[in-house]
């Protein structure tokens, strides 16, 4: 029954356990693509609509709108006509619905802490049926963290192990680092991958955690096996200096709220766990000062200070550059700026694309490194 | 980062925190090292509950135990406050205040006005509230309107552990004498809070669950007891929304009228005593500069005006319950 494919409750991150089916957006018979919207999901955490990973013919809708379902719950079969409806029905009668209160994280990701050089570092681990493929090594942009990957990581780790880092000065790794010394991201990557026996990745990186990839790529070639590069910094001068100094300078729920929704072109997603998780960020000791050094030293006068994108044109190396069309922060002009690579530029998307669209870039990720 | 630990663990984290990263921050208090009756260091109290405990071996020369004079010590670190300390005194009971208030109302609350703006005094002073503790009416009382009627005076009261550890921070490091407030019955209440150390600044509310019926205000061990009563509305399809206020003074009244300028209801929910309380402010507050908003009453739910009773089945009932939060918010939907 290999054509039947099971559409199940994500899992957005190490604490989710169950999850709000709010709405359906398609109905039994309906023919699904990759990237359309199936349904909505609300978490304590977050609410997103959740696209299609995959393509087909809805066959069954198993879970209902405005019910709570623990993560990987069936909520719906999708599968060819050539599928009997008997057979359908023993594929949802033999579903194993997970226990609500799980303790098994074995196929969730993990957070694991380690001491590098430079010190405390976080990382999250997800090796599904993949072990054997090269991993993915997915970095973070400006203030953000690991968790930016919420809805990427689970997909992800079906084609390949799935590593995410806190960088340094962002998210549960050490704060006490100066951001001045341009070497401190690459290395620390680089670092994270000796830890964990990685010699060769995919590098995923949003925002400056695409510059990071890029400068890790035109270092240390050998280390690298493609570069996906997300609303990437490096691919041309301009910043949105206005959100930067917003974001640094920001020390309450009023003041941040509004420079957030710059981050996204659908701005609801702005929730209030996403402030108030980021204002916890900001008021660890040691945070302000990194921040407000860090974007002196990646920003110049408005603008971006390091520019890679004629370097990485010349590399010999896979390249994927996704954008968000309407990306408030870095423009999605900048997408062009890398030659010989032709992005992908998703309509109706923000800066953090890989979460407004989370079915579509998955899936172009993971074309990328097949 | 960030592990899940109790309310009590959260104020003994900020305290040895603090204490490691200033050498001037220090501890005063009865039983707060030893205790009587302990034969030595190893044996620490570490304070009536042993909210203070483990932290003598690590900062020998910041903790001092002291005599049973509430008058002396809590003066004698107001006093060392303004000589370039920053000292934490800790007056277990908050119903002992008594005794010190002179020091407290009288002089540390009024140096900074009567030195011309040049007097600093750095100074917490921590105690315990409220009932639930079958404790009797001196070991009892919310005193947070007390403190909040002076001037001068920081308050603070937290709900949970990850708010505690922020604001106990921001306590030592603020450069005036604040009054720290901390609920017995929730010590062994807990959350994720991070191993950093971190600030959450005065004046700055938490809005607990957004909802677009009813406001519920409060602050401490009433979050939780509307969070219960918030749960019970849900299922008439009343959506509540929890303003913690976190300290009482100074207020954050913008995010209250804020609320209450969407929803158009107001509940105000105080463990104190009804008269003069921080439930009669907010609801005078708001009825001065939010009542065009109002569409009903504003209902407050407080204890009564009476000491808190000895009797556990009596103290249950003096206790404000989700029940009664969620029966006064119901009455703001009322026509």
């Amino acid at each position: 029954m290999t054509e039947i494919t099971p559409i199940l409750m994500p899992k957005w991150g190490l604490s989710m356990q169950e999850g709000k089916l709010t709405d359906w957006h398609i109905k039994e018979g309906d023919e699904v693509s990759v990237g359309d919207e199936i349904m909505d999901v609300e978490t304590d955490k977050i609410t997103n609509v959740v696209e299609a990973a995959d393509g087909g013919t809805v066959r069954r809708i198993v879970g209902t709108a405005g019910e709570v379902y623990p993560v990987r719950a069936l909520l719906a079969v999708m599968a060819p006509s050539s599928v009997s409806d008997a057979d359908i029905e023993a594929y949802v009668n033999a579903y194993e619905m997970p226990a609500n209160d799980t303790e098994d994280e074995d196929t969730g990701p993990a957070y694991h802490f380690v001491d590098l050089p430079v010190g405390k570092i976080r990382y999250s681990e997800q090796t599904g049926d993949k072990a054997d493929q090269t991993p993915i090594v997915l970095i973070h942009g400006f203030g953000g963290d690991l968790d930016n990957w919420l809805f990427n990581i689970d997909a992800l780790a079906e084609h390949a192990p799935v590593y995410a880092i806190d960088l340094p000065g962002h998210g549960q790794s050490v704060k006490s680092v100066d951001p001045q010394d341009p070497a401190i991201f690459t290395q620390t990557l680089l670092d994270f991958m000796d830890h964990c026996d990685i010699t060769r990745a995919h590098l995923v990186g949003h925002s400056m955690g695409g510059l990071v990839a890029g400068a890790t790529a035109l270092d240390h070639p050998d280390r690298v096996a493609s570069l996906t590069l997300i609303c990437s910094a490096g691919l041309g001068e301009d910043i949105n200096a206005d959100y930067i100094d917003g974001f640094v300078n920001a020390t309450g729920r009023k003041d941040l709220k509004p420079v957030l929704t710059h981050l996204f072109y659908n701005q609801s997603l702005v929730s209030r766990a996403m402030v108030q998780d980021l204002l916890k960020y900001k008021r660890l000791d040691g945070v302000q000062d990194f921040l407000t050094k860090l974007s002196a030293a990646a920003f110049n006068a408005g603008k971006q200070a390091r520019i890679i994108a004629d370097d990485l044109a010349a590399l010999d190396l896979p390249i994927t550059v996704i954008w968000g069309e309407n990306d408030a922060i870095i423009p999605a002009s900048h997408a062009e700026n890398l030659k010989r690579v032709t992005p992908h530029v998703l309509g109706s998307a923000g800066h953090m694309v890989q979460m407004e669209h989370a079915g579509e870039v998955n899936k172009i990720i993971a074309s990328a490194i097949s | 980062m960030a592990r899940i630990i109790s309310m009590k663990d959260a104020v003994n984290e900020a305290l040895d925190q603090e204490m490691s990263r200033d050498p001037t921050v220090i501890m005063m208090g009865e039983d707060i090292v030893g205790g009587s009756g302990a034969p030595g260091e190893d044996d620490a109290w570490g304070g009536v509950l042993g909210v203070s405990k483990g932290l003598y071996h690590k900062h020998p020369n910041q903790m001092l135990d002291t005599p049973l004079s509430e008058s002396a010590y809590v003066g004698a670190a107001i006093g060392a406050a303004t000589a370039g300390l920053r000292p934490v005194a800790e007056l277990m009971f908050v119903d002992f205040i008594g005794v010190c208030l002179d020091q407290v109302f009288n002089q540390a609350a009024k140096f900074r006005y009567m030195f011309g703006g040049k007097a600093e005094t750095p100074v917490v002073i921590r105690a315990m509230c409220g009932a639930g503790f079958r404790a009797a009416a001196q070991h009892s009382q919310m005193l947070t309107p007390l403190f909040t009627h002076i001037p001068g005076l920081k308050v603070v009261c937290p709900s949970n552990a990850y708010d505690t550890k922020g604001l106990l921070i921001q306590s030592i490091r603020d450069n005036d004498p604040v009054i720290f407030l901390e609920h017995k019955n929730l010590y062994a209440s807990t959350c994720d809070v991070p191993e950093e150390p971190y600030t959450i600044p005065f004046g700055e509310a938490n809005i607990v669950r957004e909802g677009g019926d009813v406001t519920i205000v409060t602050y401490g061990q009433m979050v939780q007891r509307a969070e219960q009563a918030a749960d019970m509305l849900k299922k008439d399809g009343i959506e509540a929304e929890i303003i913690d206020l976190r300290t009482l003074s100074p207020i954050d009244m913008d995010t209250v009228l804020e609320s209450v300028e969407m929803t158009g209801r107001l509940v105000c929910v105080d463990e104190a005593n009804p008269r003069c309380s921080i439930a009669a402010d907010i609801s005078a507050n708001v009825a001065q500069d939010g009542f065009d908003d109002l569409k009903a009453p504003i209902q407050m739910v407080t204890a009564p005006h009476s000491p808190v009773p000895f009797s556990p089945s009596l103290e249950d009932i003096y206790i404000p319950s989700a029940q009664s939060i969620a029966d006064a918010a119901r009455k703001t939907m009322e026509g």
